[in-house]
């Protein structure tokens, strides 16, 4: 999978969770911009661990604030 | 200069609000008395307790006072010192005895707040490059553990078995391990899986530590919490507890079978670097917990209270959080925090004190009345609370 395919089933992931229809952009921030708490961020990083088989320990998720760096993290994770 | 509380601000505006509808502030009672482990003064009023953690009613045992006054005339008001350098006393050794005891297990350790245990426990024995896979609805305090250790934080869905079970086989090869669980989960009262997530645990090549806080004294046979109800106690690496719920004093504690387990004596920060308990509350904790290993009468006592008070409250029309008695833990759901604050304070008004649980202690955002139940409580009273939940409820228009 490349970038561009997995940022599009990333993009995919995100549109249940975006109950406002905000635009997706690289810069797009989970907790700014979407407006996530943490318990929408806790499902939406389990359907991202499933659909990629990873793992985004705590750790990791706090450097993850924006789309871009999401998708960045996933094609890192997955190796 | 640029105010570092600003960050409170959204909180105490909050807050102001709430007191501005009246209502008396929650999170400011004062016991005037203790009358027993079921009654105190409040506001000069006599109120009946179901909102404390004095699940075994020991805090006013003859035999526990006797005990405290005695070590307090023999060994003074406190030690002044860290466990590993002048705050071993007698009865320190002598309540890790009973705890040994008490669940059947070779060691114990015995900290100064069943926070800390957590604290040191899980920040101890889980370092860089291993992993905690925990439940999201854990405990402040193994919150709080694995943000000062360093080892990867995974958390699951509350007691979703699968979900666990996924996240520890994408753990890479080598990597150690530590599945944190609890056995009585104190928000809703529900209580864990324990058989089967261990046993997916132990399949997984995890070491498991259960929290059995809200459990001890009360939930098994021998009163050893969920693990031991459920008939895998054995496979329990690690057990924490506390002396400040049935016990009826204060004090955390973990208790293992682990052959190195001594080891954390030396290496654990949170057991070193702060003064051991006082002699008079580690001779009530060790009176107290060699007491509860005959505790089966109170036992079925309490179970019968847990019983009787959800069904009157579901019979009643109460949302609860559990859709059967599952430990001494009750929690009716409120429907927001303006309600709950009222139905509270219209239940203080009738003479019950109950716990208010708010985010982000709960879990989804739910506004919780936290009733817990002691076995002291008499079949009497528990009518009366159910009568007191009544006219509270119809008075705010909750039922």
């Amino acid at each position: 999978m490349d970038r561009a395919e997995t940022a599009a089933r990333i993009a995919e992931l995100i549109d249940p969770f975006n109950k406002k229809g905000i635009e997706i952009t690289d810069n797009t921030s989970f907790a700014g911009d979407l407006e996530w708490d943490s318990l929408t961020v806790m499902d939406f990083v389990a359907a991202i661990e499933d659909e990629f088989d990873i793992i985004i320990s705590m750790n990791q998720q706090a450097e993850i604030e924006t789309y871009g760096q999401l998708v960045d993290a996933v094609i890192k994770l997955q190796g | 200069m640029s105010d570092l509380f600003s960050k409170f601000d959204p909180l105490i505006q909050q807050r102001q609000a709430l007191l501005d509808t009246g209502v008396t502030d929650p999170f400011g009672l004062v016991m005037e008395r203790v009358i027993s482990p079921t009654v105190a003064v409040c506001s000069g009023r006599e109120t009946i307790l179901l909102g404390t953690y004095n699940y075994m009613g020991m805090t006013f045992d003859p035999d526990v006072i006797a005990a405290g006054k005695q070590a307090l005339d023999d060994f003074g008001a406190g030690t002044t010192g860290s466990r590993v350098l002048n705050g071993t006393y007698a009865g320190h050794r002598a309540v890790e005895e009973a705890l040994k005891d008490f669940y059947a297990m070779d060691h114990a350790m015995v900290f100064s707040t069943g926070y800390q245990a957590n604290l040191g426990i899980i920040s101890t024995i889980a370092g860089k490059g291993d992993y905690i896979v925990l439940d999201i609805d854990s405990h402040a305090s193994i919150w709080d553990g694995c943000k000062m250790g360093d080892a990867e934080v995974v958390p699951f869905k509350h007691n979703d078995i699968e979900a666990m079970e996924k996240r520890l086989k994408r753990i890479p090869e080598g990597a150690g391990k530590l599945v944190v669980l609890e056995g009585v989960y104190s928000m809703l009262g529900d209580i864990a899986p324990l058989k089967e997530m261990i046993r997916v645990a132990k399949e997984n090549g995890a070491m498991v530590l259960v929290d059995e806080a809200h459990s001890m004294g009360f939930i098994g046979p021998n009163g050893r919490g969920v693990a031991e109800d459920q008939g895998c106690l054995d496979d329990v690496d690690f057990v924490i507890g506390t002396f400040s719920k049935s016990v009826g004093t204060v004090g955390g504690f973990c208790v293992s079978n682990h052959p190195k387990f001594e080891i954390l004596r030396l290496v654990c920060r949170p057991y070193v670097f702060t003064a051991s308990l006082p002699p008079s509350v580690v001779a009530t904790a060790a009176t107290s917990i060699r007491k509860l290993m005959h505790g089966e009468a109170k036992r079925a006592h309490l179970w019968e209270n847990s019983r009787t008070l959800h069904k009157g409250l579901r019979d009643l029309g109460f949302k609860l959080g559990t859709p059967e008695p599952q430990s001494a833990i009750i929690a009716v759901i409120m429907p927001d925090l303006e309600r709950g604050a009222g139905m509270w304070e219209a239940l203080l008004n009738e003479g019950l004190y109950v716990n208010l649980a708010r985010p982000p202690a709960t879990p989804a955002g739910m506004t919780l009345l936290r009733c817990s139940l002691c076995a002291e409580h008499s079949a009497e009273q528990v009518q009366t609370i159910i009568g007191m939940f009544e006219r509270a409820g119809k008075a705010v228009g909750i039922i």
